[in-house]
């Protein structure tokens, strides 16, 4: 809670808002002990005196009556029956959607087909039919109101009472034995309740002001009661003659439903997740570098990444995702990085070509050469070409990387046309040439797929196509078979290796499967918090692990053929690397750690081309 | 030994609907009728790629979803309605996604409280001493009671998973893919818990993955399902060593082993059939070396072959 009033403050607008719709307020509900004239005294005498004038502050209206009194208790009204039909029109509304939510099926049909119908009246004509079959009166103009907004929050809810209901802790609610009733009270609703919330407050402003329009057309408040709405229609006929008795009630209209919708903003923008997680403020178009310390010189492989340190800055906490890594490849070869959720191999590899989000992502140091130049200097414009053209990636799941609604042969035709000028038919005949290298059957017809229409095994193979489209010489491959089935990974897996051996293509292949990573890869690097703590030619460091850490992984991956059995595991869970101790960061879960593994710095040491970063390793390397 | 589950031409269709002008359609048959029981005290594996009808399989037998036709029996007592309350006491289910199955709103005491009011109505000390006894069975101190899912990692928040399914003190537990969204060395953590839960509480497990070395290593018995139905049943120790039928060869010959050069045990265009149109006769013939003229046509019974091991094969592999 103080978190998001934190937030709320924070939009210096929302708290404008809120201060004079706080005033206003407070006003409101002070009328009745406030010194004030009775309302609804008649004294034709004294009509339309101007504001200031003795006895009358604001003035007086067309009956003499006083102005600021009837100003104060008609905003009381107004506001009172606005609330009131938002509350009434979020309750019955959101009611109605999580039912048709929660239940599907031919419940949801006939519920929202019933609020389809009653969307399909313009709603100023729905509200004049409603209070036009009740009789004229306020409390029927509230009813109209709130009837008119119910489809509104039923359509709202129920989109998100839709995905909530197919979550898996709803199943598991059933299991444990609730009923539908107690699901919809204490599982859905806790969860609705911010979207309510929001809704509730854009809606608010808008239904003060829609019953003020009722009241002006003399369908609200009768007279004497004064509303906002109804001082406005009373005070049309002299609107030339006394102007203030209009803008005096059209002034506070406006205060009211601008603080409010300032005040609603704020408060949809405090507490929308979608938000908060950062959609509204667009990452850069490349990671930010701030270097401090020397550039590492450069070296003859073809991508070379040099002491490479990626942060994360969110709020006050440096997370440090990436530590100091080195790694390597020349033209052929395959390494693959293996490592743990958390451990930084997919932000390594998000670093080479700038892709990490800033921000909150920071490049604080090392440098990425490609062919020797330095990728973390260039400008933007050149990193883009460099983009697909030299380096690839492969991600995980291609049915996120794939654009739903083009087909692929298309896609495959832009990534094409991104980097050479080439006719459209040329671009085609280029996308069929790479659909049918990466082994798709009939791939002339595969063309004209959306990605929906392919299976997973199928769509990692246009990703791996599409990488391959401009031939580049470095393809960046992060956990690409980790979403498919086994059967479809050998395939991917072989034709990954083909093209590197018929193509000469260089891989980094992230994965944290040791499996794979011995099948593919001539070198292996081992990741743990933000480091590398083992290198090595695959088979040296799959066979005699140096690192304790890379030792125990190894151990505890099941193997095919080994029969029941207990597992090996490793206790504890990796630190978190906003917080990472001095010294090793696995002696906390090692069991060969002495007190000076958890001092100073350790370094990766060892005979090339392998290396260990530990004090008491398994192997001398 | 007795027989804590039993279902007997257990099946799904999911019904697509009838097109305002045409006929009806078919509908998809997500699981085609299958019959296996699994005895008290046994882990059974299930294991299949993804679109075999394993977690319709898992959501029918916690009664989740009501099958089309076909029966399960708990203990000898068949359960006919899919009132999941009835269910609930009987068999749990843990989910895949740890983080996903617990309410981010509700605290690890309310969730946990969950069960045992709604089906038990424990008084609240009762439900105190209970919920200390579980949580000291899954290694998680007491003091996470009161703190929300997200605060939690995806290993403990699949212990308390666990934990919530034993408040219920069910027989038999489902385990829909618990480890796969788990790193390697808390995977084994949770795996050699389970195994632990199961001596100390007598459980009878149902653990559904399509990581076969895994399970392997947690099961008695393997059931290998492929497109919706059994093609194999048989021990554990056994079954991926000798398969009799040729997709569960496939299967072990796919994952990735350390030490064995990288082949693509098949090359050709290898697709699940079209669950829309299905094929006639085995829905494996199309991607199987050993099909025949046979297996296009007729579709082959689970048979008895050899000693404990059952399959669906016209042309088993010898051996």
């Amino acid at each position: 809670m103080r978190q998001f009033l934190k937030l709320l403050f924070r939009n210096q607008l929302a708290a404008f808002g809120a201060v004079v719709l706080g005033f206003i307020l407070v006003l409101a509900l002070l009328v009745p002990v406030l010194p004030l004239q009775d309302p609804d005294v008649t004294a034709t005498g004294d009509r339309f005196l101007r504001p200031f004038s003795e006895g009358h502050l604001l003035g007086t209206d067309h009956l003499g009556r006083d102005l600021l009194s009837r100003l104060l208790w008609g905003t009381r009204l107004s506001l009172a029956v606005g609330i009131a039909a938002a509350v009434i029109a979020a309750t019955i509304g959101s009611a109605i959607g999580i039912i048709a939510g929660y239940f599907g099926g031919r419940t949801d049909n006939l519920i929202m087909r019933g609020v389809d119908m009653l969307m399909a009246f313009p709603y100023i004509l729905l509200a004049l039919a409603i209070v036009a079959a009740l009789g004229p009166g306020l409390m029927n103009a509230l009813i109209a109101v709130a009837a008119v907004n119910i489809p509104f929050f039923a359509r709202n809810i129920r989109g998100v009472t839709v995905s909530l209901a197919g979550r898996e802790f709803i199943d598991a609610a059933r299991l444990a034995g609730m009923g539908h009733v107690r699901i919809i009270l204490t599982e859905i609703l806790p969860n609705v309740l911010p979207i309510i919330v929001i809704a509730m407050s854009t809606t608010v402003g808008w239904m003060i002001l829609e019953t003020a329009g009722l009241s002006f057309l003399g369908l609200g408040s009768q007279p004497p009661q004064a509303d906002l709405g109804s001082m406005l229609g009373e005070a049309r006929d002299a609107m030339i003659t006394a102007p203030h008795t209009s803008i005096v009630p059209g002034v506070m209209i406006f205060l009211i439903v601008m603080s409010v919708n300032l005040l609603g903003d704020g408060v949809r923008d405090a507490l929308d997740p979608r938000l908060k997680s950062g959609a509204l403020s667009r990452p850069q178009a490349k990671t930010l570098v701030e270097r401090k310390g020397a550039v590492p010189p450069a070296t003859d492989d073809l991508l070379s990444i040099q002491d490479l340190e990626t942060q994360f800055h969110v709020g006050k906490r440096v997370y440090r995702a990436v530590n100091k890594v080195s790694l390597s490849v020349k033209p052929g070869e395959c390494l693959g990085v293996i490592g743990e959720s958390g451990s930084g191999k997919s932000v390594t590899a998000l670093s080479v070509m700038g892709l990490v989000a800033s921000p909150p992502g920071v490049i604080a140091g090392g440098a990425v050469r490609l062919e020797g130049e330095d990728l973390l200097d260039v400008s933007y414009e050149k990193l883009r070409q460099k983009r697909g053209e030299k380096v690839a990636y492969i991600f995980q799941d291609p049915l996120a990387t794939l654009h739903p609604l083009y087909r692929v042969g298309d896609q495959l035709a832009e990534a094409i046309q991104c980097h050479h000028k080439v006719s459209d038919a040329k671009a085609r005949e280029r996308a069929l040439e790479l659909l049918k290298a990466v082994r798709i059957p009939n791939a002339e017809s595969r063309l004209k797929n959306y990605p929906h229409e392919m299976s997973g095994g199928m769509r990692q193979r246009v990703g791996i196509a599409m990488a391959m489209a401009n031939d580049p010489d470095v393809i960046i491959a992060d956990e690409p078979t980790t979403a498919l089935d086994v059967t479809v990974q050998a395939q991917i897996l072989a034709l990954l290796d083909d093209l590197r051996r018929e193509r000469g293509l260089a891989i980094i292949f992230i994965t944290h499967d040791f499996g794979v990573v011995a099948q593919l890869c001539d070198r292996v690097a081992v990741m743990y918090a933000g480091r590398i703590v083992e290198q090595g030619p695959t088979n040296a460091v799959l066979d005699a692990p140096a690192h304790p850490y890379t030792k125990r992984l190894i151990a505890c991956v099941p193997e095919l053929g080994g029969g029941r059995r207990e597992l090996a595991a490793i206790p504890g869970l990796p630190p978190v690397v906003d917080k990472l101790p001095e010294g090793c960061a696995f002696a906390p879960r090692c069991q060969k750690a002495r007190e000076e593994c958890q001092k100073g710095e350790i370094g990766l040491e060892g005979a090339a081309p392998r290396k260990v970063r530990c004090l008491y390793p398994e192997e001398a390397v | 030994m007795t027989v804590a589950l039993k279902i007997t031409d257990l099946a799904k269709t999911f019904s697509l609907g009838k097109p305002l002008f045409r006929p009806a359609l078919p509908g998809v048959r997500a699981v085609r009728p299958m019959s296996f029981q699994v005895e008290e005290g046994e882990t059974l594996g299930i294991v299949g790629e993804s679109g075999c009808g394993k977690s319709t399989l898992a959501r029918m037998l916690v009664g989740l979803l009501e099958p089309s036709v076909g029966s399960i029996e708990i203990a000898g007592k068949a359960l006919d309605n899919a009132d999941p309350a009835v269910f609930g006491k009987q068999i749990q289910y843990v989910f895949q996604d740890p983080i996903s199955s617990l309410n981010p709103r509700k605290t690890i005491r309310q969730i946990m409280e969950t069960p045992l009011k709604r089906l038990y109505g424990m008084d609240k000390a009762q439900r105190q001493e209970r919920i200390s006894e579980i949580f000291a069975s899954v290694n998680l101190r007491e003091e996470f009671l009161d703190r929300y899912p997200h605060e939690f990692s995806g290993g403990q928040a699949q212990r308390i998973g666990i934990a919530r399914a034993l408040a219920a003190a069910p027989r038999i537990i489902v385990l829909d893919e618990p480890v796969s969204a788990l790193d390697v060395s808390v995977q084994a953590q949770v795996l050699n818990l389970l195994a632990d839960l199961r001596t100390e509480f007598n459980l009878t497990y149902l653990f559904i993955s399509h990581d076969l070395a895994v399970v392997e290593a947690v099961s008695d018995r393997v059931v290998v399902l492929y497109f919706g139905s059994v093609v194999e049943i048989g021990q554990a120790e056994h079954i991926f060593n000798a398969p009799k039928h040729p997709y569960t060869k496939l299967l072990a010959e796919s994952a990735p082993v350390v030490g064995r050069p990288l082949t693509a045990p098949e090359q050709k265009d290898s697709e699940l059939p079209d669950p829309l149109n299905p094929p006639p006769g085995c829905a494996f013939a199309g991607r199987c070396p050993r099909a025949t003229e046979l297996c296009r046509t007729d579709t082959p019974a689970l048979r008895q072959m050899g000693e404990d091991q059952l399959a669906a094969c016209h042309h088993p592999i010898e051996g």
